[in-house]
């Protein structure tokens, strides 16, 4: 192993995989202050998906996922609450339970050959196929990451694709006090 | 409308709000509308550089020394450009800044425009926040949310970047009582923040048998008044205190508790004691490389209690055992009142075996140097040099490399905020410009940059702003003609092979003075160096003073990369185990 000799001898926990979740102001350059710590420090980003969820208190939603060990993953956390437009951190992971999903669009190549087994599996995942004027056979999925990655790997055995995918969001799925 | 005034105004009317008395800057294309209005008023006073990097060390040095908020005024492209090795400085260190740069006009932003530059792009990772003000009616809020910034937390640099229309545009003031910053932009600790933290802590701490404390810069930063409370605190325990290179001052080197600094280049009795320790209570300090040496080696024994005001400080390097987040200043306070009141003693048969045993490390001498002929030693230089100015209100700045070293190794600090030096970055060419905006903070004390030949290049330009000035710095160069550190690590880690470090062509360094209106002096052997170091003093007038020290000098004792505290190398004729000499040469 090539360990450097400034390694602390702690650093023994396994890398995983982590969601965070980041409200932050919406306010230009915060996506790249953001982005800009995770390359800046040597992190890593797998996924990061940003979009507004509350339009009167003008606050944007980030869920970044990234892997690390726990004390990796800790140091993240803190690195991203000391960027000044930044409310708040979650790690869904350590939250406990929490839901995930994202959305795949997939263009499937269909020929008479392969069309019964490309519907039936399409069916069997709940694939649903979209409409347009050009009737192309683009197919949308949504859920976990892991059912989105299974439905990808068994149409590819099927038939060429091209997929876009939007990572995954998440959510702590915790009950909450309403009045909160 | 009326009440209606520019975004050129409404920046000076921030800025006297804020209660700034000074701007270090230079004009350019940009902030011409800003300079207009800074012409026709009296109440901010502003200093000119001779470059942008000039600019920002200054106002490092004025805000370090005085504690305000340092402000730069720079115009666009290259202005902002050259701030940014000091916008990084300012960053490692904690220092409070607001930098103002100029931008060119909205309708040309993104054009490629004449000295246009993506400044809140290049600036993002070396400040604490930045602002490309769009909007003339935000400028006075965005400027009061910077000041604020800036100084609350963990300080820092803040850049507000204003495009040349929004200087020009008209909009309302806005005071700052009136701006109401939510919190979650602030560092802001609950009134019973960390209770339970540290009464674990000030527990551990009375059942130590060998504690040392180890202060960094964050007390600094937390004002005069944690300097005395930290003091106050470790009398009362009676235990051995280390100071890091930014911390030298918040323990005066006379206290008896003191045991100088520590790390790489530390006393041998600070870093032996680190490492034997039990109890380490880490106060502002932040487990830097050049403090630790081999992590797996550090404190192996201890107990460690960390105190920070920046959470992303805890368990980055080292993993300590109790963390409290907080301001020195209040969590020291609720020590000290914890320990009163639970009538706390620290065992007094072992702390005083641990002192026998840092007194036997002390016998070391662990800075003796041969001080024999007539050549001048650079230690003896900075020892001549405390001797003759510690009854005088100093302040020292020093530039980066060997002679950093050794001020912080023989000039002994009683004081905080009277040391200057660019500890996390090491930017060479920090010490002048920043002993210029000491001086600008203190116009009556004596302020000597302490130098090396070739970090005083870096930024010699700034003689003529401190002639302009009537600033009588002093600049006392410990000439050996090289790249002292740099040769130094070639000697012992490159086979001597001295590839680029040996600094031909110097200027002369009285002739540079003189034609500059300053006073250049010189002394070449031990004999003279009294009287040059005098007659610096009693000089009203900016001085160079050309100290010819010994070529090839070492700064010792030292921790080479790679090694921990209890290897450390005392003289070059005690070589380090091959392998790990190996090994720590691809650090830094």
């Amino acid at each position: 192993m090539n360990k450097s000799v400034y390694a602390s001898p702690d650093q023994v926990s396994e890398t995983k995989r982590h969601i965070l979740t980041v409200l932050v102001d919406n306010e230009p350059g915060v996506l790249a202050r953001v982005i800009g710590m995770f390359s800046g420090r040597g992190y890593n980003i797998d996924s990061l998906n940003v979009a507004e969820v509350s339009n009167d208190e003008n606050i944007s939603r980030i869920t970044i996922v990234t892997h690390g060990t726990s004390e990796v993953v800790s140091q993240i956390e803190k690195q991203l609450l000391r960027i000044v437009p930044v409310h708040s951190v979650t790690n869904l992971d350590q939250e406990g339970s929490s839901v995930e999903a994202e959305v795949a669009l997939i263009y499937i190549y269909i020929s008479e050959t392969n069309k019964k087994k490309v519907y039936q599996l399409c069916d069997l995942y709940r694939a649903r196929k979209i409409e347009n004027e050009n009737n192309t056979t683009i197919f949308e999925i949504a859920g976990a990451s892991e059912r989105v990655n299974r439905f990808i790997k068994e149409i590819n055995e099927i038939t060429k694709v091209e997929i876009v995918r939007s990572g995954p969001v998440a959510i702590s799925s915790i009950q909450k006090n309403e009045e909160e | 409308m009326i009440n209606e005034i520019t975004g050129a105004e409404i920046v000076l009317k921030s800025l006297a709000e804020q209660g700034v008395e000074v701007v270090f800057g230079y004009p350019g294309g940009a902030v011409l509308p800003i300079y207009d209005t800074l012409f026709k008023q009296n109440s901010i006073k502003h200093v000119l550089v001779r470059q942008e990097g000039g600019a920002i060390h200054a106002a490092e040095g004025y805000a370090r020394s005085t504690g305000k908020t340092g402000v730069v005024l720079v115009t666009s492209g290259p202005g902002a450009t050259n701030v940014v090795t000091g916008l990084t400085d300012a960053m490692m260190d904690s220092v409070p800044i607001v930098c103002i740069t100029g931008q060119v006009p909205q309708h040309l932003i993104g054009s490629d425009a004449f000295q246009e530059c993506d400044t809140t792009g290049i600036t993002r990772p070396c400040t604490k926040h930045n602002y490309l003000v769009k909007d003339v009616n935000k400028l006075s809020s965005v400027f009061h949310e910077a000041f604020t910034i800036a100084q609350n937390g963990r300080p820092g640099p803040v850049l507000i970047d204003i495009p040349k229309d929004v200087q020009f545009d008209s909009g309302t003031y806005e005071e700052k009582n009136k701006i109401i910053i939510p919190s979650h932009r602030l560092f802001e600790p609950s009134p019973d923040f960390e209770k339970n933290k540290i009464e674990e802590a000030v527990e551990l701490i009375s059942k130590a048998k060998k504690p040392i404390f180890y202060i960094g810069g964050g007390c600094i930063n937390s004002g005069p008044k944690a300097s005395k409370l930290v003091r106050e605190f470790i009398n009362m325990v009676g235990s051995p205190v280390t100071m890091t290179l930014m911390g030298l001052g918040v323990v005066g080197s006379s206290d008896k508790n003191s045991l100088g600094m520590l790390g790489m280049h530390g006393m041998y009795e600070a870093n032996m004691a680190m490492h034997e320790c039990d109890v380490m209570i880490n106060i502002g300090a932040r487990f830097d490389d050049r403090v630790t040496g081999r992590l797996d080696a550090f404190s192996p024994n201890s107990k460690k209690i960390h105190i920070d005001i920046d959470e992303s400080n805890i368990n980055k390097t080292i993993n300590v055992d109790v963390p409290i987040i907080g301001d020195v200043k209040q969590v020291v306070e609720k020590m000290i009142s914890v320990w009163k009141d639970k009538k706390y003693k620290i065992d007094t048969d072992s702390l005083k075996l641990w002192w026998d045993k840092i007194n036997k490390w002390k016998e070391v001498d662990c800075l003796n140097y041969n001080n024999e002929g007539k050549q001048i030693k650079p230690q003896y230089a900075v020892q001549r040099l405390y001797e003759l100015t510690k009854n005088t209100k100093t302040f020292i700045t020093t530039e980066v490399g060997q002679h950093q070293m050794w001020a912080a190794q023989f000039y002994k600090f009683e004081e905080p905020n009277r040391w200057l030096t660019s500890g996390g970055l090491g930017t060479m060419g920090y010490g002048f410009p920043a002993a210029i905006g000491a001086q600008v903070g203190h116009p009556d004390a004596l302020v000597v940059d302490i130098a090396g030949d070739a970090s005083i290049l870096m930024n010699i330009q700034e003689m003529s702003t401190a002639v302009q000035y009537r600033l009588p710095v002093k600049i006392f160069i410990l000439n050996n003609e090289y790249m002292g550190m740099v040769r130094q690590w070639q000697e012992l880690l490159h086979g001597g092979r001295y590839s680029e470090s040996y600094t031909d062509s110097l200027p002369d360094f009285v002739k540079l003075a003189e034609s500059y209106k300053a006073v250049g002096l010189r002394a070449k052997t031990t004999d003279e160096l009294d009287n040059v170091i005098n007659q610096m003093i009693e000089t009203k007038n900016t001085v160079i003073a050309d100290i010819w020290v010994t070529k090839e000098e070492n700064c010792f004792p030292m921790i080479q990369s790679g090694s921990a505290h209890n290897e450390m190398m005392l003289s070059k004729d005690q070589k380090q185990d091959k392998k790990s000499a190996e090994k720590g040469k691809i650090l830094v």
